[in-house]
């Protein structure tokens, strides 16, 4: 049950980042998820993402959807508010805070039967505005809370755990991001922390929808055998085609790698992105390719993984609908209403 | 019989055809004269072609209500021409278009016909079959100023103001009033018995619709979030805000201090408005009953997870999509209790577009100060019809109650927080806000949570806290609107009890029923839960009558439900047929059910 609180016991000797803060406070409660759950993973990688990147947590809110990859955000950052909303629908919820209050960090978690379900439409038109918001989808196709029932996730043929073939096509949720829209598509593997972290906090500082599937097996209902979302065939069938590190604005990029195969992004805090190229020919900034990209991979049964996807020099909600750059919450009254003056000037127009 | 300032017409044409801002200019120049005057916009859910009507009351004692009582009939769409003959009152007058022969079989003796011919005149003097059509509308303006004695100078002054900048619409407006009001001097015996005389009883009002003053209300209450999706009929009222905003919220460098989201859908809408009200901003959605049916489940993680929001529900003749642009009140149950187990929400019924306006005021402050959802009803009548209210005032000393709301600093010296304990005894738990201090953190959900808004499944944890919250929103019945009462001029033991839009219509039955010797006491909610006096109200009277726009007598089951008053004590009157109701109604439905108690 995620009301157990975890001890906040600090030894000395953990390392500690800008803020003076080490890992254990951007923890949560300790999980309630099944032993080995791909999720509890992928909370790992946000502890990490966020203490690397030295956010204060209480300037992030996490919100999320129902289900079990919507449990986590109680899993981590204790001191940032969290919203466990209704199934399918944490975009609208995150929509609107970002809307009053654009200053804050917004993480929301997801899962694939809240996403790509009942919460597809949402998904969708979260990513048309380009809300800033990292946005995680535990993607284990499967619904897991409920007992095992494919979701859409689930790729055709793929058995489930009764040995029942799925006949029908898989949505895939980063093809669908790719395909309306979204400035940031990335895929990982929830096993792969060194590949993850980077990604995350790629997504944490892009300034707009960031989208990150990440395929995270569930070991209770989908790690058997005839599964394409188990622990097993990820491993084997993963492809990693562009390796992404995230350079802090301080630091200078160093040439490490060959010229032709490294493409440095900048974020807009003045950060870099940098994208290793493992593919040859590939363009992260190129949305047709990556399309086909994840295409071709998926005819051969494999899975592409890094940042697939990165437009930078798009517009978010905010632009889009041209708000004051502070957040609307803390705007004084007084430059709000326009005052009884002006309304008595206005009635004219009802005479 | 002296039918000077007392008399209704109605305008029957074909929606696209822009007899709209004909209508408009004949309600205004009206008002201008300083007679009270009502229009009720009778249109189809449809954008070209369909019959669409407009009914204009003119009364001088200001009775605003719509009236069924048509003397003067504008008869201009052939596909009606039949049912509109039929509905003139009769010894009343008809107004057709000559260009074309009448049909004799329709012809009735008791009225007068006044053949104008519109499509003649104009196809003689505009070019261009848009203006001639345009101009037609315009041309039975001119004719009625002169049928009914419109003082043309005002007329003339309206569209100075309207077309003072484009001066060949100027001009052809003048001339195709001109051919009307000629054509009808020179024909007819002008005015007629039914007609116009200048009075000052508007100098102190405005002519607005509901939605708009509802939009005005959000911008002066400092509203900052608006989400939506388009439903009639609604969307005026967001399309106000956005055109208030752009007015009022905008900045030198062109950047707007709100947002406006248009959704995807109402699932969506309103979880913008709980997200944004729970970030801190005043947010909001306006719909019809369609959308409160989606919006229902979100309604109910705002109940029990205690966020303010704001929702106008604009209502329409329902079930499903019923009549989408005829009224009705058929959403007060399910907003009562909206969503799936056990919630209760306070709900605010303005009866006229100047309620709607100090309503939306009081829905935000009444939604922070309780954190919860708070529901505005209004209906289609109310909403998007112009009425004749008093000016709006403003109190620029009103300061927003953001309710229990901890600051950085009160957070940094608490002990402990915990967002939903009762600290202060009356049900209402502190907020902190997102951002503000890592002390204030804590996990909003939807699932069961104790008073320290940690996760339970535990049932005294669980009833401890959905306890509370019945309390809290017990407590709001203090808090909403009182209802508005009228005793009878002598001791009674009959009561009206109504709610919203039937105001006007039961104001004045209770009027003339008094000159009938009926006398009655008359009280209109304003506001649930309901108070005690609204329990008092109907025990102090032998019979209640419960009047109200929906079939199942949604507000007297909501009567006894609330207040645990009986309900065969109360005599439900009820239309809920898509028209605003009228006097008659409440006469009709009160004489009857007591002719049955004799």
């Amino acid at each position: 049950m995620s009301f157990i609180p975890k001890p906040k016991v600090h030894h000395p000797s953990l390392q500690k980042n800008e803020l003076g803060l080490t890992r254990r406070d951007y923890e949560g409660a300790i999980t309630t998820l099944c032993a080995g759950c791909g999720h509890d993973s992928v909370t790992a990688a946000v502890v990490q993402a966020f203490w690397e990147l030295s956010i204060a947590p209480h300037r992030v809110a996490k919100l999320s959807g129902i289900g079990c990859s919507s449990k986590t955000p109680a899993y981590f950052l204790r001191d940032a508010h969290g919203f466990n909303g209704v199934h399918g629908r944490m975009p609208a919820l995150a929509t609107g805070a970002n809307a009053a209050n654009g200053d804050i960090i917004y993480i929301g978690v997801s899962g694939d039967g809240d996403s790509l379900s009942i919460g597809i439409g949402q998904m969708s038109h979260a990513i048309r505005r380009n809300v800033n918001l990292l946005y995680i989808l535990e993607n284990n196709g499967v619904y897991g809370l409920t007992k095992g029932q494919f979701s859409a996730a689930a790729d055709k043929g793929s058995m489930s755990k009764k040995g029942e073939p799925n006949t029908m096509e898989a949505i895939d949720g980063a093809l669908l991001a790719l395909t309306i829209g979204a400035s940031f598509v990335a895929r990982s593997f929830s096993g792969d922390k060194a590949q993850l972290v980077p990604i995350l906090k790629a997504g944490l500082t892009h300034k707009g929808f960031a989208f990150v599937d990440v395929i995270s097996p569930c070991v209770t209902f989908n790690d058997h055998e005839g599964s394409t979302k188990s622990y097993a065939y990820t491993r084997e069938h993963n492809v990693e085609i562009v390796q992404a590190d995230f350079v802090p604005p301080a630091q200078a990029i160093t040439a490490e790698y060959d010229a032709g195969t490294v493409r440095n992004v900048m974020l807009h805090d003045g950060s870099w992105v940098r994208l290793r190229k493992l593919a040859k020919d590939y363009d992260p900034t190129d949305r047709d390719r990556a399309y086909g990209c994840i295409r071709d991979a998926q005819s051969k049964g494999e899975v592409v993984t890094g940042l697939l996807y990165i437009d930078e020099g798009s517009q978010d909600m905010h632009g889009h609908a041209g708000t004051i750059g502070e957040p609307l919450t803390t705007l004084p009254y007084e430059s709000l209403c326009p005052g009884n003056d002006e309304l008595q000037k206005l009635q004219a127009r009802f005479r | 019989m002296d039918r000077v300032n007392d008399f209704a017409f109605k305008i029957a044409t074909a929606n696209g055809t822009g007899s709209a801002s004909a209508n408009g200019l004949i309600m205004q120049a009206i008002f201008r004269m300083g007679v009270p005057v009502t229009g009720k916009n009778v249109f189809p859910s449809n954008i070209q072609g369909l019959p669409t009507w407009y009914e204009i009351r003119v009364n001088r004692n200001g009775y605003t209500a719509r009236t069924a009582q048509f003397d003067l009939m504008v008869a201009l769409n052939a596909a009606t021409y039949a049912k509109d003959v039929a509905e003139v009152h009769s010894g009343g007058w008809l107004l057709y278009d000559s260009s074309w022969p009448l049909d004799e079989r329709l012809k009735r003796p008791d009225i007068t016909y006044l053949g104008v011919p519109l499509a003649e005149m104009c196809n003689a003097s505009f070019k261009g079959v848009r203006e001639r059509i345009l101009m037609k509308n315009i041309a039975y303006a001119g004719a009625l100023a002169a049928l009914l004695d419109f003082d043309t100078e005002i007329m003339r002054a309206l569209l100075t103001e309207k077309f003072g900048r484009k001066p060949a619409l100027m001009d052809s407006n003048q001339k195709a009033i001109n051919l009307g009001f000629d054509y009808a001097k020179a024909q007819f015996d002008c005015p007629l018995p039914i007609r116009l005389e200048k009075l000052d009883k508007t100098k102190d009002a405005i002519l607005i619709d509901g939605n708009t003053a509802a939009a005005l209300g959000c911008v002066y209450a400092g509203a900052t979030v608006g989400a939506w999706y388009p439903i009639t009929p609604s969307t005026s009222l967001m399309d106000a805000f956005s055109g208030f905003c752009q007015k009022y919220r905008r900045d030198e460098g062109g950047k707007n201090r709100y947002a406006i989201v248009q959704a995807e859908d109402e699932l969506a809408a309103i979880g913008m408005v709980i997200g944004a009200g729970w970030a801190g901003a005043r947010a909001f959605t306006s719909t019809s009953g369609p959308g409160i049916s989606l919006m229902n489940e979100f309604i109910g993680l705002a109940y029990y997870g205690e966020i303010p929001a704001v929702i106008f529900d604009v209502q329409r003749a329902g079930p499903s999509t019923g009549m989408p642009t005829r009224t009705q009140q058929g959403d007060i149950m399910m907003c009562a209790y909206a969503s799936h187990g056990d919630t209760r929400h306070i709900c605010l019924y303005p009866s006229d577009p100047r309620e709607a306006f100090e309503f939306a005021v009081k829905a935000f402050d009444l939604a922070e100060r309780f954190q919860t959802p708070v529901f505005v009803l209004s209906d289609l009548d109310i909403g998007m019809n112009d009425w004749m209210v008093p000016r709006l005032e403003w109190d620029d000393s009103y300061r927003p109650d953001r309710g229990k709301v901890l600051s950085a600093e009160e957070l940094e010296s608490a002990k402990t927080f915990s967002r939903y304990l009762d600290v202060d005894g009356d049900g209402i738990p502190y907020r902190s806000l997102p951002g503000v201090h890592p002390k204030g953190a804590y996990f909003t959900r939807g699932s069961g949570h104790t008073k320290h808004a940690t996760y339970t499944e535990d049932d005294a944890e669980y009833t401890e806290v959905l306890d509370r919250i019945d309390r809290k929103v017990q407590r709001a019945a203090r808090f909403v609107p009182a209802p508005v009462v009228r005793k009878a001029a002598g001791a009674t033991k009959l009561g009206i009890l109504t709610v919203g839009g039937c105001h006007a219509a039961c104001v004045e039955a209770l009027d003339r029923l008094a000159k009938e010797g009926v006398a009655i006491d008359y009280m209109r909610v304003r506001g649930f839960p309901f108070g005690d006096d609204v329990r008092k109200f109907l025990e102090s009277h032998d019979i209640n009558f419960v009047v109200e726009q929906n079939r199942d007598g949604q507000l007297r089951n909501l009567l006894t439900l609330d207040t645990g008053f009986p309900m065969e004590r109360m005599e439900s009157v009820r239309y809920y047929g898509g028209f605003p109701l009228s006097a008659t109604h409440v006469i009709d439905g009160v004489k009857a059910k007591l002719e049955k108690a004799a």
